[in-house]
């Protein structure tokens, strides 16, 4: 056992220091399509078909592209005409109404309790919320903890895109939550269903089941994007800036 | 690559035809034999390729009328590499035939998967009735039958009172834990009835499927490029997986063959992938087990494979690789030396915690023992990956049935199965650490003879119908099972999962343990629950 003090003890801190500076590391994210301008609509349009997921609009001349439908394929990097890429993580973004989003702070700024629930999430989604605990995020250190019952949560993380079989479940949980209370989605099918939607066995979204406030796109979301969310729902950090200001990380 | 010697094949014909009137199907690969099996003579033909020719039972995909039933029963040779298929053809309006499971256990979940799904009756089973479907859906609506719209939601009803074990145990003291279905923490979704009477469970009743997001209806109608996005995303921890095993299949039915460039570099995707996936396991493991300096030491490995993987790859679950026909894109000479070089380090690393926690006593304590299986009872309930490895059952595919990158020989064949004979908790954990060094040597020799090309070839038009691809995912055995139609839409797609496999196996793995075991036996098992639920 000493042993293992020893090791624990000789290790470096590894923790990302986000928010208080940008993570740069390289691999954090796999980084989102950004607006691209392209020299007329027919290009625009091209490039729009590409995207499997419609997650592309194309305008006079230029595309955009709605990160909340983008399911990292990576199509539109490919060939010659190509998207804007761009390796940030601040992506979650405030979908509650105003009087909520306004009520949030007081109660909330410092510490957040939250309880997850999996309504048919793939693997992946999870696994990046567990890596928040782990020590390159370790977000306790910021005040968030996970707690098993949702008694003492005051936040609700939802994954997946909701189906039949957990809705149920998931609305339970939320029932059994006090007041005042918040709802997070994670990843783009608990926001939109992504590729398992429309469907016989899923409702596609979490708003279309409880209320929702944050939400959180990506598929999956890194850990860091997942963290601004957190942050965000605590009035520490603000939303997606625009996208010419560029944050930390490598393309 | 291994072949169905001829002379085997006739020998295992002539021995097929002693059970009745089969009729041996000609088939250009010469790894599979595809038998047309009357209903009658499939119960004796199966159970002889189980017990005398020791082959494993993979999947039972099912073709839905207008015109007919088709069963396809898949078998796969534990001795000898070779696929084979019965085929079963019933009349549109007598959906009904023999169950096998009562001689095949491990058959009993694809049939009852079958029955719920499809409406199909398995005579003689005795526990069919909902499985994948809950309560709350409406009886005799058959999801994966024709004619069922994929995207038109169903009315549920309302049940009341809620769902109860069909039996439970009746004793003075006994006692029921109910668990989920939304679990501790941040892990999946999934519910299990602990019995008890005092200190120790007698019987575990597991329930999966609250995940169940029906990707093999879903799939139907659609472009396989569409199916390939679901295949990446269902179980996202195994994407490379599932995508080759479904990519196998379509390439089958193209009748192309990726470059070497792309198999080699499929391979070292693949087994970034085992890495990562082991790394998590382990470190659920040590988790469970209160030990959370070694956890916290695997999840720094866990950490840097993935951003191993969003350096190098350009997603932390590398999403977007495996396409038809090879790879999407190339991976650059410096992404390929940075993984070769970070994976010797991880694997460094990962030996180092191995040999540290063999001479941790309170951590050897809460494995050693608990969870076993038998070799017997993994060989009966067909279990794959890592779990029957622990309990010395040879299961690898890469080995078994070598596909793709694993065909060529870039030493892998060569290379032994780490297996382990008391199937414990330990002798999972001796499995995995073992694996994590295996691919990385794996790596290190495909990366070092990486021959140079494209990556990818054009795919012609639809030349076949239907085929299987199979993949060793992280957690074992996966088969696909695809239908095309002649303008590349998917008619019919079904996955036979290595954690369906396996969660099939847990309850003998679950019986008569102390409470505070159970946690230690879910992390040692390490299964997905997204992966087992589609
Ligand atoms: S990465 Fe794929 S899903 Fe995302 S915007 Fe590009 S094409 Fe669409």
């Amino acid at each position: 056992m000493f042993g293992w003090f020893v090791k624990g003890a000789t290790s470096r801190v590894r923790t990302t220091r986000y928010p208080a500076h940008d993570e740069t590391a390289p691999g954090v994210t796999p980084g989102r399509p950004v607006e691209t301008t392209c020299d007329n609509e027919l290009l625009a349009i091209g490039l729009a078909a590409t995207c499997p997921t419609g997650a592309i609009k194309p305008a006079a001349f230029k595309t955009t592209a709605d990160i909340s439908r983008c399911v990292h394929c990576m199509a539109c990097t490919r060939g010659e005409n190509t998207m804007s890429w761009q390796a940030d993580y601040r992506w979650a973004k405030w979908v509650g109404d105003n009087a909520r989003r306004a009520a949030r702070h007081r109660p909330f700024r410092k510490s957040l309790h939250i309880r997850v629930v999996d309504t048919g999430s793939c693997d992946a989604v999870l696994s990046e919320i567990k890596q928040l605990v782990k020590p390159y995020y370790n977000m306790h250190r910021l005040g968030f903890f996970i707690t098993p019952t949702p008694r003492h949560a005051d936040v609700l993380m939802v994954a997946g895109p909701v189906t039949s079989q957990m809705r149920l479940a998931l609305l339970k949980t939320y029932a059994a939550m006090p007041e005042p209370k918040w709802v997070m989605a994670v990843g783009n099918c608990a926001i939109s269903g992504c590729v398992f939607a429309p469907s016989f066995i899923a409702n596609g979204s979490v708003a279309g089941v409880i209320p929702l406030d944050v939400q959180v796109p990506g598929c999956p979301p890194p850990p860091l994007a997942i963290l601004h969310g957190l942050l965000l729902l605590t009035g520490r950090e603000a939303e997606m800036p625009p996208v010419d200001q560029p944050l930390g990380g490598t393309p | 690559m291994t072949k169905f010697p001829s002379s085997e094949l006739r020998n295992f014909a002539e021995q097929c035809q002693s059970f009745g009137p089969v009729e041996m199907l000609p088939q250009s690969d010469s790894l599979v034999a595809v038998v047309n099996c009357p209903s009658e003579v499939l119960k004796s033909l199966a159970e002889f390729l189980v017990h005398s020719l020791q082959y494993n039972f993979g999947s039972l995909v099912v073709e839905a009328p207008p015109n007919q039933w088709k069963l396809i029963y898949l078998f796969y040779g534990r001795e000898n590499p070779s696929l084979v298929q019965l085929w079963v053809y019933l009349k549109s309006d007598h959906p009904r035939v023999d169950s096998i499971s009562d001689k095949i256990h491990s058959a009993d979940w694809h049939e009852r998967q079958a029955e719920d799904l499809f409406g199909l009756v398995f005579t003689g089973h005795p526990r069919l009735g909902d499985f994948v479907l809950h309560e709350e859906w409406p009886e005799g609506v058959n999801p994966m039958c024709t004619g069922f719209s994929a995207t038109h939601p169903v009315k549920e009803q309302v049940v009341d009172p809620a769902w109860r074990p069909a039996r439970i145990l009746e004793t003075p003291g006994a006692f029921l834990m109910p668990i989920g279905p939304v679990y501790a923490d941040y892990y999946e979704s999934a519910q299990f009835f602990l019995e008890t009477v005092g200190e120790d469970v007698v019987r575990m009743i597991p329930r999966f499927f609250f995940k169940y997001r029906g990707v093999e209806k879903l799939a139907e109608g659609q472009p396989w490029q569409r199916v390939l996005l679901m295949a990446e995303r269902f179980s996202g921890t195994s994407a490379i997986a599932h995508s080759t095993a479904l990519c196998a299949a379509l390439e089958q039915i193209y009748q192309i063959q990726p470059p070497p460039r792309a198999l080699g570099l499929r391979l070292i995707l693949a087994e970034i992938e085992r890495i990562r996936h082991h790394f998590a396991v382990l470190s659920d493991i040590c988790h469970a087990s209160g030990m959370s300096v070694p956890s916290a030491q695997m999840d720094i490995l866990e950490e840097q494979a993935l951003r191993l993987s969003g350096q190098c790859a350009g997603h932390r679950y590398l999403y977007g690789w495996v396409t038809l026909g090879g790879l999407n894109r190339d991976m650059t000479l410096t992404a390929l030396d940075t993984i070769a070089r970070e994976t010797q380090l991880l694997a460094k690393a990962s030996a180092t915690i191995h040999s540290a926690l063999q001479f941790t006593s309170s951590f050897l304590d809460r494995f050693e023992g608990v969870g076993a299986i038998s070799a017997a009872g993994a060989r009966e309930l067909a279990l794959v990956g890592p779990i029957a490895r622990a309990s010395g059952v040879r299961t690898d595919l890469r080995l078994m049935l070598p596909y793709g990158p694993y065909a060529q020989d870039t030493g892998f064949l060569a290379m032994t199965e780490p297996l382990e004979q008391e199937g414990d908790g330990y002798a999972r954990i001796r499995v995995l650490f073992a694996e994590i060094q295996q691919s990385v040597k794996l790596i290190d020799a495909t990366v070092a003879a990486l021959p140079t090309g494209p990556v990818r070839v054009e795919a012609g038009g639809v030349r076949g119908q239907s085929a299987f691809g199979w993949a060793e995912a992280p957690n074992g055995a996966a088969f696909h099972y695809v239908r095309l139609d002649a303008q590349g839409c998917v008619q019919r797609y079904q996955i036979a999962t290595p954690s369906f496999a396996n969660w099939h196996g847990f309850h003998i793995a679950a019986e008569n343990f102390a409470f505070q075991d159970f946690p230690i036996m879910m992390a040692s098992f390490g299964l997905s629950i997204a992966e087992s639920d589609r």
